[in-house]
């Protein structure tokens, strides 16, 4: 059989693979950032109780420590085989232990990009925002967050790369993912060139996000705000 | 009570940062309507005194009342007083994400609870009261510094404070910017509203304010009407300090 035919018989089986991985990148992403604005938030800010305070931010400061400190497929590999099943969750599929450690070092990795953002804030629109009879959480959420999320915008776009290209690892616990399908149609047909074709694949699908992510900044700037996508089109 | 003819009273303010006392126990009350401008060397706690007031920065000693409503140690009921005791600030601290006419109305919203189409009139009525409705729609990074100062003092006024601190509102000015600024605060100030000014402004200190207060090493040196201070005392610390600053401009 030639490539072409090859790569019609099992476009199916590759396609199921490119939603799986999407699948794995969205979860890194989702997590990531409901976990991890929560964090940024907890490491700037202070609730005014001294031991709440110190117990929030110890465990931010372990928990950042830890997925940031090992590598992804040590994480992969202590979840699958080590932390699940040791708290009776061993038949957890691979997908979604895969999904899970995406998302735990995501939430790592973008708690730090939204904490650098949020600390970028001139203190005075704090000021500005409690002078007016804002309470702390509403200063945040009105005032803080959508000028943090703005600045932080083109940092976090890095983490949809990073988080694509990271799910390829989850192959090594056997997540039916693009890498792996594209292995198994190897194997299965010696067609070797099916790797071009995945490749291609992660580049259509990152310049794509990269795109929709550039949108998103330019949708939401705001004149003189930085963080504004205009200039950013020599990423592309 | 005799107090009642005073809409604020500030009793005995202490305020420590490390071992450097800034306040030294300052008390003074103001009436409905009055203008009463701070002015002293730099250092001096003038500004930490208006943040006392509203409670930005807590002092460890003293209180202060609004209309015999105690600010100090109100807990959590600060974020009402706050809404009564309005604040323009130097670098103006307009919220950048936001157009002018969504900074005036934010606060109109998220604190007061009112409908945006509501909210959006008031903001446009105090934006025209500054002489900035036109530039409603435009982003902070896109106004002049006196404009986003007169849109921010728009914003204290939507709150419908009692009294609006302005702390050095045209130290960041250039003085055709100033004069602007201060126009606008010259018409509220003859409208009524109740300001308590930290400026350098001699003119404006000498035209528009009911009574200066000097104030020196954290504490109220001299008080009393302009005329009292600059014109009748040959030898008042006021007319020194002002003096030197006229002759340092010969």
């Amino acid at each position: 059989m030639d490539f072409i035919s090859i790569l019609i018989d099992w476009a199916p089986y590759l396609l199921t693979g490119v939603f799986i991985t999407l699948g794995l990148t969205a979860a890194g992403l989702g997590i990531g950032i409901i976990m991890g604005l929560p964090m940024a938030i907890g490491q700037v800010y202070s609730t005014g109780n001294w031991w709440l305070d110190k117990i929030i931010k110890s465990f931010i400061a372990v928990f950042v420590w830890f997925f940031r400190g090992l590598p992804i497929l040590v994480l992969l590999f202590l979840f699958y085989f080590g932390i699940f099943p040791a708290i009776g969750m061993g038949s957890l599929a691979p997908f979604f232990v895969g999904a899970i450690v995406l998302g735990l070092r995501g939430a790592a990795y973008q708690s730090q990009i939204f904490r650098g953002a949020i600390q970028s804030i001139n203190e005075g629109q704090m000021t500005a925002a409690r002078s007016l009879g804002m309470t702390k959480l509403s200063a945040i959420k009105n005032i803080i967050l959508p000028q943090s999320f703005r600045i932080a915008l083109p940092g976090w776009s890095n983490e949809y790369p990073n988080i694509l290209t990271d799910s390829a690892v989850c192959y090594a616990i056997g997540v039916a993912e693009l890498l792996t399908r594209s292995s198994q149609i190897v194997s299965q047909t010696y067609e070797a060139s099916i790797y071009f074709v995945c490749a291609g694949i992660f580049i259509i699908l990152n310049y794509a996000g990269m795109k929709g992510l550039l949108a998103l900044e330019n949708r939401i700037a705001v004149p003189g705000f930085s963080g504004s996508g205009e200039d950013n089109q020599v990423f592309l | 009570m005799s107090d009642e003819e005073y809409i604020l009273r500030v009793e005995d303010i202490h305020k420590k940062y490390g071992n450097s006392e800034v306040l030294k126990g300052v008390s003074f009350n103001v009436k409905k309507g009055e203008t009463l401008v701070f002015i002293g060397p730099s250092g001096t706690g003038k500004s930490t005194l208006l943040r006392c007031i509203n409670q930005l920065t807590v002092p460890e000693q003293g209180n202060v009342y609004l209309r015999d409503e105690e600010v100090t140690n109100s807990g959590a009921g600060i974020n009402y007083f706050r809404q009564k005791i309005g604040m323009v600030f130097q670098n103006f601290c307009l919220f950048d994400h936001l157009s002018a006419v969504r900074n005036v109305e934010i606060a109109l919203i998220k604190v007061r609870g009112m409908k945006p189409e509501e909210a959006r009139e008031k903001a446009l009525y105090e934006l025209r009261q500054v002489g900035m409705e036109e530039w409603a729609e435009h982003y902070p990074a896109e106004l002049s510094g006196g404009q986003a100062q007169r849109v921010s003092i728009a914003r204290a006024l939507a709150m419908d404070p009692d009294v609006i601190l302005f702390d050095e509102p045209t130290s960041a000015l250039d003085p055709e910017l100033t004069r602007e600024v201060l126009e606008v605060m010259k018409k509220l100030a003859q409208a009524g509203m109740t300001m308590l000014v930290v400026t350098h402004e001699m003119g404006f200190a000498c035209n528009v304010a009911n009574r200066i207060l000097f104030m020196e090493n954290g504490k109220i040196v001299e008080e009393g009407s302009p005329t009292d201070l600059l014109e009748n005392n040959e030898s008042s610390r006021t007319r020194q300090f002002v003096g030197g600053l006229v002759m340092g401009e010969d």
